[in-house]
C-alpha cells in the first residue's frame, strides 16, 4: 500500500561537518527512503550525533550536500523542522511542566491548533502508556517514562521522519524493550525511522538498512544480512580453554585453517561456515576446550570486525 | 501497515486523528489503510511563525508553567512599594523639597517616586531575562527542545524579552496606579509613564539576556549585581544631578538607567523636554542591540 517507487527523504553527498580543527563527520554519502527504518551504528565519538544533528537542521553542515525533504537545511531550516520529530540523544523535556503539558505546549512551538494538539496529546500519552501519568511532573518519571514522553512529544507534529539518537541508551532491559515495542509499531505504521545506537541487538530488530560509522566516516552500508555475510562468516564458534593454555592453544588453532581467528583475553572465536565440523578439526589437533558454543554470526561480529575492539572512551 | 485497526493495539494517534477529521463511517478504514499516502503533512502555520509569532509561542509556553505562581510574581511589585514608602514618604519628611527637572521647589516623595518607577520596570524586567533565561538554557534545557521545533534563535530572544518586560509593565503599571493613589502624580504627562517602562524594560530586559548568555554558572550573576545596584542608586534616582561633580555628573549622564529616570521624572512632574526624544531613543537602541546579540549567542551556543 506504500508507494512502490522509492521517495528519498534525506540525501547526502560529501556530508561533512568540522569543529575548528577536529572533523566530526568527514564526507560520508547515504539515502534515506520513505518508510523504511535507517540506522547509523558506532562507538561514541563516531560522528552518529553529529549526522544527526544535520538531519535535524540544528548543526550546519560544514561541506557536502545535504538534502532533506526536498530542502537545504540552512535555506529551509524552518520548513524542515515542522516535519520532522526529534528523539535527542538527553532528554530535553520541559521540568517546569506535567507530562501532558509538555505536549500541548511543544505542538504550539509547531504552530499547530490547540483542539488538534489536545486530541493528539490524549492519543501519544495511550501510546506510550503514559495515560495515567498525565498529571504528574516530569521528574518522578522512570528514565524508561521520560523516553517514552519525549517519544510521544517527537510524533505531536506527525512528522514525515523520526530522528532518534540513542533511543534507548542508559534504560534497563525491560523499558528497552517496551521502547522498541512502540519503536516497532510506528515502523509497521510506515513512519519512516532514522535512528543512532551502539547496540547491535536494537540495530537488528528495528533497522531495514545501517550504515556503521567509524571515526567520522561510514565503514559499511548494507541490509544487517548483507552487512553479516560481507564482514563475517555464517557461524561463530566460540572457545574457552584453562588460563595456562590459553595462548598456546591459539597458537595452535592459528596453525589450523584458512578462517579468521581471534583471541580475546579469555575466549576464541572462530569464523566459521560450519561450527561444528570446525570444531571437530580443533579436537582433532588434541586440543580439549573447556567450553565449546557455536552461534549464528551476528551484527555485533561485524561491529567489532569493522571498529575494532580498541576502547573509545 | 494494516495492523492500524487492530484491537489491542493502542492507536496511533496521526491515523486516528487524520481519519476522524476527514471521514466518517465506512471511508474511514480506507483512509487509515492509506494513511501514508499523503503527499504533505500538516505541518501547521509556518507563515505565521516566520512573522514573529514564534516569540508568542514561548510566552504562552511561560504563560502556562508559571500560572500557578502568579503571586511570585506580584510580590515582585512590594519591594519598589516599600522604597517609596520608607524613602519617599519616611525620609522626605527630613529633606523637605527639592529642585525638581524644572527648577521649581516639589516635595521629596514626588521626586523620587518616578526614579522608583523606573527602578521597577528594569528590575521586573532583569528577574526574568537573566536568572530564569540561564535556568533555561543550562538547566532546562528549554531552548534546545525549542529550537528542533520550526523556532529560530531571534524568536527565542524576543519571546523571552517579550516575557520579562511583560512582568516589567506589570510592575510599572502598579507602582503608577499607586503614586496617582497618593497624589504624587501631578500632570497628564504621566500617562506617558506607562509606555515609557516599557521602553525602559525593553532595555534592561534584551541586555539582561545577552549579557545572561555569557554566564558560565551562577556566580557570574554576581556581575550582574555589580551593574544594577550601582545604577539604581546613582542613577540620580534619589537626589538631583547637580549633587555630583561636573566629571562625575557626565558620567552618570551616560548611563542607561539614568535616561529611563529622567524620561519619567520629567514627565510626572509635568517639566517634559526635547531631549526625552533621544533619550527614549538610546533606550530602543539599546534594547534592539541586546535582542541582536542574545539571538546571535543563543545560535552560536546551541546551533553549532
Amino acid at each position: 500500500m506504500l508507494r512502490r517507487v522509492p521517495e528519498v527523504l534525506v540525501r547526502a553527498r560529501g556530508l561533512t561537518k568540522r569543529f575548528g580543527a577536529f572533523t566530526a563527520v568527514d564526507g560520508i554519502d547515504f539515502d534515506l527512503f520513505r518508510g523504511e527504518a535507517f540506522g547509523f551504528l558506532g562507538p561514541n565519538g563516531a560522528g552518529k550525533s553529529s549526522t544527526m544533528r544535520m538531519i535535524g537542521c540544528v548543526s550546519p553542515p560544514t561541506s557536502g550536500e545535504l538534502t532533506i525533504l526536498g530542502g537545504d537545511p540552512v535555506r529551509d531550516g524552518v520548513a524542515i523542522r515542522g516535519r520532522l520529530g526529534v528523539v535527542p540523544q538527553e532528554d530535553t523535556l520541559d521540568i517546569e511542566l506535567t507530562v501532558r503539558e509538555n505536549l500541548l505546549v511543544y505542538g504550539r512551538y509547531f504552530g499547530l491548533p490547540r483542539k488538534l494538539i489536545a486530541e493528539r496529546a490524549d492519543q501519544l500519552l495511550e501510546f506510550v502508556q503514559l495515560t495515567d501519568r498525565a498529571d504528574s511532573k516530569v521528574d518522578p518519571l522512570s528514565g524508561g517514562m521520560k523516553r517514552r514522553l519525549v517519544i510521544a512529544r517527537s510524533l505531536v507534529n506527525d512528522p514525515d521522519i523520526l530522528i532518534l539518537d540513542e533511543p534507548t541508551t542508559g534504560l534497563d532491559p525491560q523499558a528497552r524493550h517496551v521502547v522498541w515495542d512502540r519503536l516497532y509499531r510506528l515502523k509497521q505504521r510506515g513512519v519512516t525511522l532514522i535512528l543512532t545506537t551502539h547496540y547491535m541487538d536494537e540495530a537488528e530488530q528495528l533497522c531495514d538498512r545501517l550504515v556503521v560509522m567509524d571515526r567520522a566516516r561510514i565503514a559499511a552500508a548494507g541490509t544487517p544480512r548483507e552487512l553479516i555475510e560481507a564482514y563475517s562468516s555464517p557461524e561463530v564458534l566460540e572457545l574457552r580453554f584453562a588460563p595456562e593454555v590459553h595462548e598456546a592453544a591459539a597458537e595452535k588453532i592459528k596453525d589450523l585453517g584458512t578462517e579468521r581467528i581471534e583471541a580475546t583475553a579469555d575466549r576464541i572465536m572462530l569464523y566459521v561456515d560450519d561450527g561444528d565440523e570446525a570444531l571437530e578439526r580443533v579436537r582433532g589437533t588434541g586440543l580439549e576446550p573447556l567450553a565449546s558454543f557455536v552461534r549464528r554470526s551476528t551484527l555485533e561480529d561485524v561491529f567489532l570486525r569493522l571498529t575494532g575492539r580498541r576502547l573509545i572512551d | 501497515m494494516s495492523d492500524v485497526s487492530r484491537g489491542d493495539d493502542p492507536p496511533y494517534p496521526p491515523v486516528r486523528a487524520r481519519s476522524q477529521a476527514i471521514v466518517s463511517g465506512a471511508r474511514a478504514e480506507t483512509v487509515i489503510r492509506s494513511g501514508y499516502q499523503r503527499v504533505l503533512p500538516p505541518v501547521g502555520d509556518l507563515r505565521r511563525l516566520k512573522s514573529g509569532a514564534g516569540s508568542l509561542r514561548l510566552i504562552e509556553r511561560h504563560v502556562r508553567a508559571y500560572r500557578h505562581l502568579w503571586l511570585v510574581f506580584a510580590s515582585g511589585i512590594t519591594e519598589p512599594l516599600f522604597y517609596l514608602l520608607s524613602i519617599g514618604i519616611g525620609l522626605g519628611v527630613l529633606v523637605g523639597k527639592v529642585p525638581g527637572p524644572g527648577g521649581q521647589l516639589v516635595p521629596y516623595r514626588e521626586f523620587v517616586a518616578p526614579g522608583l518607577l523606573a527602578v521597577s520596570a528594569m528590575n521586573g524586567a532583569m528577574y526574568d531575562s537573566t536568572f530564569n533565561v540561564f535556568f533555561r538554557l543550562k538547566y532546562d534545557k528549554l531552548y534546545d527542545a525549542v529550537l528542533a521545533t520550526p523556532i529560530r534563535p531571534l524568536q527565542v530572544a524576543l519571546g523571552e524579552i517579550g516575557w520579562a518586560l511583560l512582568r516589567g509593565v506589570l510592575y510599572a503599571v502598579a507602582f503608577t496606579l499607586v503614586m496617582a493613589i497618593m497624589g504624587l502624580v501631578t500632570s497628564w504627562w504621566a500617562l506617558l509613564a506607562v509606555p515609557v517602562a516599557v521602553v525602559i524594560g525593553f532595555a534592561f530586559a534584551a541586555a539582561g539576556m545577552a549579557a545572561t548568555t555569557y554566564m558560565r554558572s551562577w556566580q557570574d550573576f554576581d556581575y550582574v549585581i555589580l551593574v544594577s545596584v550601582p545604577l539604581f542608586l546613582f542613577s540620580t534616582t534619589f537626589y538631583p544631578l547637580s549633587v555630583y561633580p561636573r566629571v562625575v555628573g557626565v558620567i552618570v549622564e551616560c548611563t542607561p538607567l539614568y535616561q529611563g529616570v529622567t524620561l519619567l521624572r520629567d514627565l510626572v512632574l509635568g517639566a517634559p523636554g526635547p531631549d526625552l526624544i533621544w533619550r527614549a531613543a538610546y533606550l530602543v537602541v539599546m534594547g534592539v542591540a541586546g535582542v541582536a546579540l542574545a539571538a546571535r549567542r543563543i545560535a552560536r551556543l546551541l546551533l553549532p
